[in-house]
């Protein structure tokens, strides 16, 4: 294990902390269902695959690597679109983006 | 529930992916000898696969890999090979599920306990798969007494009644 791949893995992993911090942060702070999303898919997507980078890093040529890079690569795929399922489901069942300061909610039935 | 997403993206992504999560469920069942795994965990994965599908394309799209109706006897099947494989080495005269016992020409016992091992396992994944796909059916099936009938709601597997 060389510094330089020390280095980068622990670097990856607390960008991958950082980015859950503020989506989690963001979870808990944002006004309405759109903008939760957007900070939960954040979360979900882009601090998963810097934290798998990372181990990643620091497994090295092995298996294992091989593994988490699959991983990485399912998750880039599926949950910008399970998000996307999520938003859109929202979005026919009537809920409409928070603005001027309340919710825009339309009553569907 | 049981109709088709009306979504481009949703519908593509969801029939490759649930081919991918389908044969993860395989390497699970079959790598549950050596890996962390088995028969419960890859069942649940090829569910996982059908229900994907069930969800995003729809009741009807998906009938062709587990259907409604044989979700119940395929589920038996699998519990009949679980245990049923337990049961032959009984007949040979070993402990129950101690497929050494079973004398098979030719074949070394640790091969024997090998492929025991992994035939009970393709039952258990088969019974699992099965009965989860039988719950979500069930679930998303209109109430057999007639009430609160979404407009969306009939079984999969039927036409819709106009």
């Amino acid at each position: 294990m060389s510094l330089v791949q020390d280095v980068l893995a622990v670097f990856l992993i607390v960008s991958g902390l950082l980015i859950m911090l503020v989506g989690s942060l963001g979870i808990l702070r944002l006004p309405d269902f759109f903008t939760r999303s957007h900070a939960a898919s954040k979360v979900d997507t882009t601090g998963i695959i810097f934290l798998l980078a990372g181990l990643a890093v620091h497994e090295g040529l092995t298996q294992a690597m091989g593994k988490l890079l699959i991983a990485i690569a399912f998750i880039m795929v599926a949950n910008p679109v399970a998000i996307h399922a999520l938003a859109r489901a929202a979005w026919n069942h009537g809920e409409r983006p928070w603005a001027n300061g309340k919710s825009q909610r339309k009553e569907t039935r | 529930m049981t109709n088709p997403s009306e979504s481009v993206i949703i519908v593509v992504v969801s029939r490759a992916l649930a081919r991918l999560i389908q044969l993860f469920g395989i390497y699970v069942i079959i790598h549950g000898h050596y890996s962390p795994g088995g028969g419960f965990q890859g069942g649940a994965l090829l569910a996982a696969g059908v229900l994907l599908l069930r969800m995003t394309e729809g009741g009807r799209a998906s009938q062709s890999e587990v259907s409604t109706e044989a979700a119940i006897p395929l589920a038996a099947v699998g519990a009949l090979i679980f245990a049923g494989a337990g049961l032959v080495t009984l007949a040979f005269g070993g402990h129950y599920m101690d497929y050494g016992a079973v004398p098979v020409p030719g074949v070394e016992e640790p091969v024997v306990r090998y492929y025991g091992i992994l035939l009970v396992e393709f039952g258990i994944g088969l019974a699992v798969m099965t009965a989860l796909v039988a719950i979500f059916d069930d679930m998303v099936a209109p109430d057999p007494y007639g009430n609160a009938v979404d407009a969306a709601g009939d079984r999969a597997g039927t036409p819709p009644k106009l």
